[in-house]
């Protein structure tokens, strides 16, 4: 029923193209995380499917229906924003009702649904106070129960958790994707389109994330896909942490990588995914977590020196520079003795699961293919 | 080598209190001399008010005799013939008339300067600049020179000797100034709100009434102060279109007192001036906490 399509979506400020023709398809139900640097164009996208940005070419479909020249109100749609935007003249009780009063509906529904969405979100105590008395979490929730009283088709959220100090947001996340397999549980529609720039909300609430940059869509998938395949570079760099290490080089034969000054052999299958692409361009991704201390030198080895450590606790993020390029590895707190190391140097040897070859023009990655 | 010691033994708490009672001393005096300064200079302002109110009371010969502003036999002689005036009708006629003049003009002037300011804060549409550029300019202009195409204009409508010439361009903004004023407040609030009740359902129109305009409240009371005050003092316009004296408002009924008579009634004069001046002076003081009160509200804040 509230299936969200974009079809050749485009937004021109002037002679600036800000959103380049995007496609995307949310299913019912679906919590959909847009997520990019600033200037992405991600909170421009979910404007234009609100409404409240007037859309320069494409289509936007809200449970099939064409909506492009619908109003806000009728597209049967609601948000969250950012600085909660809750009527700073109206109680709590009144800001949640406000749709329902514009609609007329008689006074004893608006007092049920008030109650419903009040006792769902822990928010019965307020009902009486004016927004400027209430702490930001207090006021976050009554925006998210302003946008849940009208049981629309589709839930658009504009980086609704980034005002919060950090623990209020961590606990905002869980009762958010709470709230939603709720109301599904519950067989209200919910599908949820979330805009964020914190790659950690974005990995931990969505069932789909959309990575975007510069008006373009980059990679449309699950969480764990997107970490483990990434697209592309950019991709690759945005989701993680710490990020995703970069050396530049190229291939030698079928499996070997050849960077500044070493080769390295990078064993497992890539002969076979790589045919004939020898003395490629090509920028090796790996991923700190996918980088191992080795205890001696082999051909499927990097050598490096080792400049910074940082003790993390249950893991110690190694810095090591290889050639000008300085690479982060992050190995469990058992499987490093410092004492064991002879001057500064290390060898390390990365995993060939984690393995990325990324074209160096492109950005795309080369190394998915099966 | 000296030793920077800078006392051997710990001071006791006798020389503390006689350095705090020396400070205090200090401190009061130095209130007691900038409250009586503030007060000398308020009091020299406010003389000539209070002068008014006093000689109101007076008998005509004691105001040239007299020039205390305290009456010696007060008498409220003035205020009785000055509100029965020369004319058939009583200055309550008059106060009608004002009221009259500025209610349906403020009320005019609230209505159509907020939909216009609206307007140009909040939409795109063609000409933009270049209109709200022709309405900051005609802030520029001195009256005087629309006064005769204007009087031209309203008596080719047949307006000449009604309330219309004053009541019109009011309900049409026609004064850029409380435009002006409102669009810069509107531009200090946040579009969220309004944005927010988009979503919600509400229409441009809805989202004006319910949210913009309660935002907007505090800036809204100054406009309809000033205009009150604005309408009350003005003289020229009620001057210009209204003839029959039983139209006229207190403005022009104080003058009125004035010429009609051959030996002026100062004391009636004056009377009727203090109670011109008590309406604008009492919505002032009602009015005066709006002025502070501010939009610090809470939805506001991030």
């Amino acid at each position: 029923m509230a299936r969200l399509q974009l079809r050749n979506l485009e937004k021109d400020y002037g002679s600036f193209r800000a959103v380049h023709g995007i496609n995307l398809d949310v299913e019912d139900g679906e919590f959909m995380v847009l997520v990019g640097p600033s200037g992405c164009a991600k909170s421009t996208t979910l404007r234009m499917i609100a409404g409240l940005e007037r859309i320069t070419g494409g289509e936007i479909r809200i449970g099939g229906e064409l909506v492009n020249d619908k109003t806000p109100g009728d597209r049967g749609i609601s948000m969250v924003f950012q600085n909660y935007a809750l009527y700073p003249h109206m109680k709590v009780r009144k800001n949640l009702s406000f749709s329902m009063r514009l609609k007329r509906r008689p006074a004893t529904e608006i007092a049920e649904a008030t109650q419903h969405v009040s006792g769902l979100l822990e928010i019965d105590p307020l009902l009486d106070r004016l927004p400027k008395q209430l702490s930001g979490g207090q006021a976050q929730r009554v925006a998210v129960g302003r946008a849940l009283i009208k049981k629309p088709q589709v839930f658009l959220f504009d980086e609704p958790l980034s005002n919060l100090d950090a623990k209020l947001r961590a606990s905002m996340r869980v009762r958010i994707t709470d709230l939603h397999k709720r109301l599904k549980a519950e067989g209200q529609q919910a599908t949820v389109i979330y805009v964020t720039h914190d790659q950690t909300e974005a990995m931990t609430m969505g069932d789909r994330i959309c990575v975007m940059k510069d008006g373009h869509i980059m990679q449309v998938a699950d969480p764990v896909t997107l970490y483990n395949r990434p697209a592309n570079t950019f991709v690759a760099g945005f989701i993680g942490s710490p990020e995703m290490n970069f050396l530049d080089g190229e291939l030698e034969g079928e499996s070997s990588f050849r960077t500044a000054d070493q080769a390295i052999e990078l064993g497992g299958d890539f002969a076979s995914r790589l045919p004939g692409n020898s003395h490629r361009a090509v920028t090796l991704g790996i991923r700190p977590q996918h980088l191992r201390l080795a205890a001696a030198e082999t051909p499927a080895t990097l050598k490096g020196k080792l400049n910074h450590i940082e003790f993390m606790g249950h893991e110690v993020y190694l810095y090591v520079d290889i050639g000008p390029k300085r690479l982060i590895a992050v190995v469990p707190s058992a499987a490093y003795d410092r004492s064991a190391l002879r001057d500064d140097w290390v060898w390390l040897s990365p995993d060939p699961r984690g393995v990325h070859l990324f074209d160096r023009q492109t950005g795309e990655n080369i190394s998915l293919a099966v | 080598m000296t030793e920077h010691v800078l006392s051997n033994t710990a001071p006791t708490v006798g020389d503390i209190d006689t350095v705090n009672a020396r400070e205090m001393r200090s401190h009061r005096l130095s209130v007691a001399f900038r409250y009586a300064l503030l007060a000398g200079v308020g009091l020299l302002m406010l003389y000539p008010l209070i002068w008014l109110i006093g000689a109101s009371f007076k008998t005509n010969s004691e105001i040239f005799a007299n020039p205390g502003f305290w009456p010696k036999n007060p008498t409220l002689d003035g205020y009785i013939k000055g509100w029965k005036t020369s004319t058939p009708y009583s200055f309550g006629t008059f106060f009608l008339n004002t009221l009259w003049i500025v209610v349906p003009k403020v009320i005019g002037t609230a209505i159509s300067c907020t939909a216009v300011a609206y307007g140009f804060a909040r939409f795109e549409f063609p000409f933009k600049k270049l209109l709200f550029a022709s309405l900051i300019a005609t802030l520029l202009l001195p009256n005087v020179v629309t006064r005769i195409p204007q009087y031209l204009l309203f008596r080719d409508l047949g307006w000449l000797d009604s309330f219309l010439p004053l009541w019109v361009p009011s309900a049409f903004a026609g004064d850029a100034f409380f435009v002006f004023m409102l669009v810069q407040f509107l531009r200090a609030i946040p579009r969220d709100m309004e944005e927010a009740a988009r979503v919600d359902g509400a229409t441009t129109w809805q989202a004006l009434i319910f949210i913009v305009v309660p935002l907007l409240m505090p800036a809204l009371i100054s406009v309809c102060l000033f205009q009150f005050m604005w309408t009350m003092n003005d003289f020229l316009g009620p001057l210009i279109y209204i003839s029959s004296v039983d139209k006229y408002p207190v403005s022009l009924a104080l003058k009125l007192s004035i010429d009609t008579t051959e030996a002026f009634e100062w004391n009636r004069v004056l009377a009727m001036s203090v109670l011109t001046l008590t309406p604008a002076l009492a919505v002032f003081f009602l009015a005066q906490k709006y002025f502070i009160d501010g939009i610090s509200s809470g939805g506001i804040k991030g």
